[in-house]
């Protein structure tokens, strides 16, 4: 068995576009399916019998890059899609830059690198057809992967080509399609990996075997705060298929020959943990967050004007708190890798959102030069942030350096929900002044987080928009370990903001999407301070949600309004909510998305829908609780996840005006909590301040 | 340790382990079969999902030593490339996004549409609530088991 994703492996030399005087370079021919084949660039390479390789570098997580990076290089190569076959690239930083799947950040990363990689190809076959028949290249043009001479009607396949044009020195300054003339583009294009999942290949870190490895799990302290004091391994060494029993730091690893022998061994350890920091509990966090909140002084993070003055003229003032539990992240595919530590390298395969920062961690640990780390990328069964961090890569490549031995480390279910590197718990305290038209003169807001960082994103809207504005937070540094979480902070901080935006829009006797439009229109008119969102873009989501929805126009409909601008996208939504048996149900949610131009219809729908479902899904039901430092929830029987009985219509909308593309990613998610909780509002008069949502009064009982 | 024989798509397979091995591992690790993917070892998450004399059963909650004389079909047997109706409806409607759960949607998609070719759409919620998508694909995958009966006949 060999891991189909790993045939981009052994792929040779750099070569990069800044150096025009770089000659193409033969492909190793052991690499699969491009024998033989001709590189251009560090993401194409064609073979002279016309198979068109694209290769992919940044991980593929379910975001859809593996389909959208080649689908731009093939646009501007001017192929037909399906004589395109994609190939996942390892880690190479001699080929390309930011191979990351985080931040929403890929396309508007590489949208003109990919395009200038197809475009210079392009035009080096046709130099290379016009050089052949004595023609001027001007008079070429191509389509469908052939060039074709105007004048005489001659033809020529990029694959006829592309031994010659190996040898042609490289143009550069190559122009760019019109994006009128885009045919990939915009359209509908299924994932390329579509035929090896849905027959089930092995294309996961899960997935990949390798002859004579060992399958290891680590027993972990069960709370945060506890250490490791005493280990015996003795019936665990004893039991069939097990190896060796290794500890290292807080860790006690189980190498066997199959995962279950070794999950079996695991419960035959007998460890002693003695209390190393305070073990908390989620009432522990309680009070710490409300005394975060009333501390006199905290970090600001953006002032402008004079709050204090704003709030002693107000006519009215409206105070909300918000508050978010810890989430896991849950995917699917629990942490895993692979590692063969060597005395000469190591060999790292597996899934990772951050494969340079996996090389460079192993390289730092085992003391070897970074070109002796090889990563290969597994397709990813999801990761919404979690396979950012490095944690799961490093017990690997541990345990394999201390077994001598390639081994495949695994977490179970429990371990990767109970394993830290949580989204952080997360209190707010909105503050908002409004004078008698009600303007909002004044706007306070303080973040409390846990292990949080910066739990706020002070010069998101409203900021700019109001005159007089305190933007602080405040941290309490725990043993409980967060991470980045799709859409990292504001994932909550939208709902809690677009909640406590609508309760103010109340107070001022005004729609509330009137109230934002006029807030807009006022940062556009008289800006405080910095604005670093586009307050046009922000405008034409909302007009453009709240035509499609009908905002207000059929009073029994209890409508609810959210915006958020994150990850450079802008995205509206309106949810809407019925009352069933007395109980209020999410029915549909509408979204007006603007990520500039569309790639790739199919994919972009998926992640507006999958970012609005898993919006919903943690709002509703996402709760990690506490006892002692250990979490209280730790598999798919006592932790919720949203699943098909629970999801409303979604019908997503794009404006369409030929900007540079951003991400989509994650800026799904953030305005949707928000949507939905002011809809259930409309619907109840009651307004949800936690998380999850099913707990509250207004949901209870709701299934 | 014990050896059994299973019968696995169609062919005899032998593996000598222990007799409390969930089937999922067996497959996973013994006979190198891993479309069946494992999400939450408690019958719970539906990513194990195997056929057990067309039933759509959890592997991963299923002892080796209970599976017997059963027919196992697992999604590398569901047909011979690919072309199962409910493999075309996925990919028609383009449902993957990571990819992990889809093995076990379209085996638990497949034992439904066997007993009931023609559902609703609320029969289709009740079958496919079990089965946990993390992306939260779960339009397209009432899309395509909707698309996947009207290829059945």
């Amino acid at each position: 068995m060999k891991l189909a994703s790993a045939a981009g492996g052994g792929l040779l030399l750099a070569f990069n576009w800044t150096n025009a005087e770089a000659k193409p370079k033969i492909l190793d021919p052991t690499a699969e399916a491009v024998a033989n084949s001709i590189e251009f660039n560090s993401y194409l390479s064609i073979s002279p019998e016309g198979i068109i390789t694209i290769f992919s570098p940044n991980p593929e997580v379910g975001q859809g890059i593996k389909t959208a990076f080649p689908i731009v290089v093939a646009e501007e190569l001017d192929v037909d899609w399906k004589q395109v076959k994609v190939v996942q690239a390892p880690l190479n930083t001699d080929k390309f830059q930011r191979q990351v799947a985080g931040g929403s950040g890929s396309i508007p990363h590489s949208w003109t690198r990919l395009r200038q990689a197809g475009a210079t190809a392009r035009q080096l076959f046709i130099n290379t057809a016009a050089k052949r028949w004595g023609v001027s290249p001007n008079e070429c043009t191509t389509a469908s992967g052939v060039v074709l001479h105007k004048g005489t009607s001659k033809k020529a396949t990029y694959a006829d080509l592309a031994v010659d044009a190996s040898k042609m020195p490289t143009p550069t300054d190559v122009a760019l399609k019109d994006p009128k003339d885009f045919k990939l583009i915009g359209t509908f294009i299924k994932n390329v990996d579509n035929e090896p999942i849905i027959t089930g290949k092995p294309l996961f870190g899960l997935d990949f075997y390798r002859e004579g490895m060992l399958y290891a799990m680590i027993k972990r302290p069960d709370a945060f705060g506890m250490k490791l004091k005493s280990v015996d391994a003795t019936a665990a060494k004893a039991m069939p298929g097990i190896v060796d029993v290794i500890t290292f730091e807080n860790n006690v690893a189980v190498l066997g020959k199959s995962t279950w022998q070794v999950m079996k061994a695991r419960k035959a350890l007998k460890i002693a943990y003695e209390q190393e920091f305070e073990l908390e509990s989620t009432s522990d966090h309680d009070r710490i967050f409300d005394e975060l909140l009333n501390a006199p002084t905290a970090s600001v993070r953006r002032k402008d004007g004079d709050v204090e003055a704003a709030f002693k003229k107000a006519a009215k003032v409206v105070t909300s708190e918000y508050q978010c539990p810890f989430l896991p992240h849950n995917p699917m595919e629990p942490m895993n890798f692979f590692a063969n530590v060597t005395a000469d390298g190591a060999e790292l395969i597996g899934p990772t959102q951050t494969p340079e920062r996996a090389r460079g961690d192993a390289a730092k640990y085992l003391k070897l030069p970074q070109e002796k780390v090889t990563v290969e990328l597994t397709r990813m069964g999801g990761g919404f942030g979690r396979r950012l961090a490095t944690d799961f890569v490093m017990e690997a490549v541990k345990v394999s350096a201390l077994a001598k031995a390639p081994v495949k480390l695994i977490w179970s279910r429990e371990d990767d929900m109970t394993g830290g590197d949580y989204r952080p718990a997360v209190k707010y305290r909105f503050e908002a002044a409004l004078d008698e038209k009600g303007t909002m003169i004044g706007y306070k807001l303080r973040g409390a987080g846990i292990n949080a960082g910066n739990p706020t994103r002070e010069n998101n809207f409203p900021a700019g928009a109001v005159d007089n504005l305190l933007i602080d937070s405040a941290e309490h540094k725990s043993p409980i370990t967060t991470g980045p979480w799709r859409a990292p902070i504001t994932n909550f901080l939208a709902y809690a903001e677009q909640a406590f935006l609508d309760e103010v829009a109340y107070a001022a006797g005004k729609d509330p999407i009137a109230f934002r439009l006029e807030l807009l229109e006022k940062a556009k008119k008289t800006p405080v301070g910095d604005i670093l969102y586009d307050i046009d873009r922000m405008r034409v989501v909302t007009e453009l949600v709240a035509e499609k929805a009908g905002w207000g126009k059929d009073k029994s409909k209890a409508q609810g309004f959210s915006l958020y601008f994150s990850h450079r996208s802008y995205v509206a939504q309106i949810g809407e909510v019925t009352m069933k048996n007395g109980k209020p149900e999410i029915t549909k949610v509408y979204a007006g998305v603007d990520c500039g131009v569309v790639i790739n219809q199919s994919g972009a729908q998926q992640q507006t829908m999958g970012g609005i479902l898993d919006g919903i899904g943690h709002a509703m039901y996402g709760n990690l609780t506490f006892k002692d430092g250990v979490p209280e929830q730790s598999n798919y029987n006592n932790y919720r996840l949203i699943r098909m009985k629970n999801i409303p219509d979604v019908e997503v909308h794009f404006v369409d005006n030929g900007i540079d593309p951003t991400g989509l990613g994650e800026p799904a998610l953030p305005p949707t909590g928000g949507a939905v909780a002011n809809a259930i509002f409309k619907a109840t008069g009651k307004r949800i301040y936690k998380q999850p949502f099913v707990e509250q009064d207004v949901l209870k009982g709701v299934s | 340790m014990a050896q059994y024989k299973l019968n696995i798509n169609g062919q005899t397979y032998q593996a000598d382990v222990e007799p409390d091995t969930p089937l999922l591992w067996v497959l996973r690790d013994n006979l190198g079969l891993v479309g069946t993917k494992y999400g939450c070892g408690i019958a719970q998450c539906g990513a194990c999902t195997v056929h057990l004399n067309d039933q759509a059963t959890r592997s991963c909650v299923l002892p080796v030593s209970a599976v017997g004389n059963s027919k196992v079909t697992t999604i590398e047997g569901l047909s011979a490339d690919g072309n199962h109706p409910v493999q075309q409806a996925w990919d028609e409607v383009d449902v993957p996004q990571c990819g992990y759960c889809q093995t076990g949607q379209i085996m638990t998609a497949a034992a439904f549409l066997k007993k009931n070719p023609k559902p609703n759409s609320e029969e289709i919620e009740a079958a496919m609530n079990g089965n946990l998508c993390r992306c939260g694909t779960y339009h397209r995958i009432r899309e395509a088991v909707k698309v996947a009966s009207t290829k059945t006949k």
